[in-house]
C-alpha cells in the first residue's frame, strides 16, 4: 500500500491566516513572553475572566509589581498602574481611597510581595483595605533566573541555594497566606494553583469569591496562586506540575484559609 | 497662623484631596493639619506605615487624577527617592513637601537621589505668605508638566506664626486629565496604562520601547528647564560690590541684613532664588556681572554654591560664607541664623574682595 504524501513541491495557494481569534475577553491579541510551562498565564487569564464574569470590567484597575508577570501589564485590556518592585499594595491603596467606586487588584510574585515589600501587604490587610491582592508564588525569582525567595521550600535547589534551601543557613519559608488569614482586617484568604485543570477550576472559584467580597465592600481579600516555573526550578517542563504538587503544595497548602462571608 | 497650618490650608484651597505621610518633625504638623482639613472636604489623609508607603499611596491617588501630595523631611525623602524617579518616568503630577532640618537637602532636592535621568521642579519659600502662594503654584505646575514638584520648607517656615489669609489662586487653565484611571476604559479595547517602563499597551498603534520612552522623558526635562519660569527676588543690586545669594529662611535673613547694611552705606545686594530648579542662573549671572564678587550663604557645607558657580562661570569670584549650623535639637534651629553673624560674614567678605585685584 502506498501512503499519501503531502505535496510540498509548490508554495501554498495563499499565506497562512488567522481564521478566528480565540483570545479570551480582556486579553489583547498577541504573544506572551513567558517560558514554556510557566504557570502564570493561566492565573492571569483566570483573573480577568472572573472580572468579566462578575461584570466588574468597567470598574477594574490592576496594579502590577515587577517580575515575569509584569509583561501582562501591557497585555490586558484592563486599566493598569505599573508599580515598583514590592510596592503594589500602597499604590492600590491610593487608587482605592481616591476612587472608592473602583475594583482594584494587585499582581505580585513571591519575590515582590514576600521579600521586597512584605510589610505592604500585611498593613493593607490590617487596614482592611478593600482591594484584592494576588500572589503568583513559584518559590523563586523567576525573572532573574531562579534564585531563592522568602517562600522557597526547604530542600529546594535554587541558584543561591545550590545544595537546596537549608534552614540552618537560609531560614524557613514564610507562609504568607496563613499569616494574612490571622489578621483581623482580612475578609477572604485562599491559596490555589495552576498545575492541573482541577486546581485551575478551584483557583477560579477562589478568585470569584475574592472579587465578589471586594465588590461587596467586605475588606481585604487575598488569593495566592502556586505557579510552575520549570526554568527557575531547573527541571523539564512536563515535570513542573508534578514538582509543584510534590514539593510546594505540601508546605504552601492549597485551600480556603478564611472567608468571612461564609462564617455563620 | 502657624506655617504648617497655612501650608495645609493652602493645599486644600489648591484642590488637594489626597495626602499621605509618616510623622517626622518638622513635617509632622503639616500631616496633622491635613488629617484635620481633608475629610470635611471629601478628601483623604492616610497615616502611612512608612515613607515608602506614603509615597506609594500618593502615587496611586495621583494616577486617578486626584490632586495629591506627600512629604517628610530630608531623611524620609531619602527613602522615597526610588518612587520619585519612577513617578517622573510615569509622568504623574505630585506635590512633595520637604519640611527640612537645616539646608542639607539642596542636592537631594535639585539633583535627586533616585535613579535615571529625571528632575523635579523645586520651589523654596522664605516666609509663610510666599509658602501659601508657592504650594498652590506647585499643584498647578505638577499638573501642567505631569511631573512631581518639590516644596522645600524648613523648621522656621513650619513653626513661625504670621498673620495670613489663605485663598485659592488661579494660575490659568490646564488640560483635562484624560490619562487618569477610573476603570472605565477597561474592556474597551483601549484600556489605559500608566507605567514608568513602557507607557502603552501591546496593541498600541505606535509601539514604544523602554529606551524611546526614557529619551522622551529627557526631552520633557529639557522642555521644563527651558519653559518653567525661574522665580527670583533681588534687592540692592545697583552699585553693589558684593552680591549675596541665599534661599529659604536664610534668604529672608540675608534680605534683612543687606537692607540694614545698605542703610549704613555698605554697597551690598542680594539674590534669593525662589525656584531652585530651574535655577535662576540668568538673574545670578546678571547680578554678578555688575559686582566685584558673589557670596553664597546657605546652612550646609556648600551645595547651592555649585549652581551659583555654574551661573557665574568663572567671571567673578564666588565665596562660600555659610556652613552647617545646628543646635542640640537637631532640627536645624541654627545659631548662625542670626543677623549679627550674617552681617559679620558679609562685611568680612566685602573687605576680602576689595583687597583682591579687579
Amino acid at each position: 500500500m502506498t501512503l499519501p504524501v503531502v505535496p510540498s513541491d509548490r508554495p501554498p495557494d495563499q499565506p497562512a491566516r488567522l481564521v478566528d481569534d480565540f483570545t479570551p475577553p480582556l486579553i489583547l491579541p498577541g504573544e506572551h513572553h513567558m517560558c514554556p510551562g510557566c504557570g502564570e498565564p493561566a492565573a492571569m487569564r483566570s483573573t480577568v475572566e472572573i472580572i468579566d464574569e462578575l461584570g466588574l470590567t468597567s470598574r477594574a484597575i490592576g496594579v502590577f509589581g515587577i517580575g515575569c508577570y509584569t509583561g501582562f501589564s501591557g497585555a490586558l485590556d484592563v486599566e493598569v498602574l505599573q508599580a515598583l518592585h514590592g510596592r503594589a499594595p500602597s499604590l492600590a491603596t491610593g487608587v482605592k481611597r481616591a476612587r472608592p467606586d473602583t475594583v482594584v487588584f494587585t499582581v505580585q510574585g513571591d519575590g515582590d510581595m514576600v521579600n521586597e515589600g512584605l510589610q505592604e501587604v500585611i498593613h493593607a490587610a490590617a487596614r482592611a483595605e478593600n482591594i484584592t491582592c494576588l500572589l503568583l508564588n513559584n518559590g523563586v525569582f523567576g525573572e532573574t533566573g531562579g534564585h531563592m525567595t522568602a517562600t522557597t521550600v526547604l530542600g529546594q535547589r535554587t541558584k543561591n541555594t545550590l545544595e537546596g534551601r537549608d534552614a540552618s543557613r537560609h531560614g524557613y519559608p514564610i507562609l504568607i497566606a496563613d499569616l494574612l488569614a490571622g489578621i483581623e482586617g482580612s475578609a477572604y484568604v485562599a491559596r490555589g494553583a495552576t498545575n492541573s485543570a482541577g486546581n485551575v477550576a478551584r483557583t477560579r472559584r477562589m478568585l470569584k469569591a475574592a472579587f465578589a467580597a471586594q465588590a461587596a465592600g467586605l475588606g481585604f481579600t487575598f488569593v495566592e496562586v502556586l505557579t510552575m516555573c520549570p526554568t527557575g526550578w531547573f527541571i523539564d517542563t512536563a515535570e513542573a506540575p508534578g514538582y509543584l504538587a510534590e514539593h510546594l503544595a505540601p508546605v504552601h497548602a492549597i485551600g480556603v484559609l478564611k472567608d468571612v462571608a461564609d462564617d455563620g | 497662623m502657624e506655617g504648617s497650618e497655612a501650608i495645609a490650608e493652602a493645599m486644600v484651597a489648591a484642590g488637594c484631596r489626597f495626602f499621605s505621610g509618616y510623622p517626622m518633625t518638622p513635617f509632622t504638623e503639616v500631616l496633622e493639619h491635613a488629617n484635620r482639613l481633608l475629610p470635611p472636604v471629601g478628601g483623604v489623609c492616610m497615616n502611612a506605615e512608612s515613607e515608602l508607603e506614603a509615597v506609594g499611596m500618593a502615587w496611586g491617588a495621583a494616577a486617578t487624577g486626584t490632586r495629591s501630595a506627600t512629604g517628610s523631611v530630608g531623611q524620609g525623602l531619602s527613602l522615597m527617592q526610588e518612587s520619585l524617579s519612577e513617578i517622573c518616568f510615569a509622568q504623574l503630577p505630585l506635590v512633595v513637601l520637604n519640611m527640612a532640618r537645616g539646608q542639607g537637602d539642596y542636592f537631594q532636592a535639585t539633583r535627586g537621589g533616585g535613579h535615571g535621568d529625571y528632575r523635579h521642579i523645586v520651589v523654596a519659600p522664605a516666609d509663610i505668605a510666599e509658602a501659601v502662594r508657592l504650594i498652590q503654584l506647585a499643584f498647578h505646575l505638577a499638573d501642567r508638566w505631569r511631573n512631581p514638584v518639590l516644596f522645600l520648607g524648613d523648621y522656621y517656615l513650619a513653626h513661625v506664626q504670621e498673620a495670613i489669609e489663605v485663598g485659592a489662586l488661579d494660575f490659568g487653565p490646564l488640560e483635562a486629565k484624560d490619562w487618569a484611571l477610573d476603570g472605565s476604559s477597561s474592556g474597551s479595547g483601549r484600556a489605559k496604562l500608566i507605567s514608568p517602563i513602557i507607557p502603552v499597551k501591546r496593541n498600541a498603534p505606535e509601539p514604544v520601547d523602554y529606551g524611546t520612552h526614557l529619551a522622551s522623558i529627557g526631552t520633557r526635562v529639557a522642555a521644563m528647564a527651558a519653559q518653567v519660569e525661574p522665580l527670583v527676588e533681588t534687592g540692592g543690586l545697583e552699585d553693589a560690590e558684593l552680591v549675596v545669594v541665599a534661599y529659604g529662611t536664610p534668604g529672608r535673613y540675608v534680605r534683612y541684613v543687606v537692607g540694614r547694611l545698605r542703610d549704613q552705606g555698605v554697597p551690598v545686594g542680594f539674590v534669593r532664588p525662589v525656584t531652585l530648579w530651574p535655577f535662576p542662573s540668568a538673574a545670578v549671572a546678571a547680578a554678578a556681572e555688575e559686582a566685584r564678587a558673589v557670596a553664597v550663604f546657605e546652612l550646609n557645607s556648600g551645595q547651592m554654591v555649585d549652581d551659583v558657580r555654574l551661573a557665574v562661570l568663572g567671571r567673578r569670584p564666588v565665596h562660600f560664607i555659610g556652613g552647617i549650623s545646628f543646635d542640640s535639637s537637631g532640627f536645624g534651629i541654627a545659631p548662625d541664623l542670626d543677623v549679627d553673624v550674617v552681617s559679620a560674614r558679609i562685611l568680612s567678605t566685602l573687605d576680602q574682595v576689595r583687597k583682591e585685584p579687579a
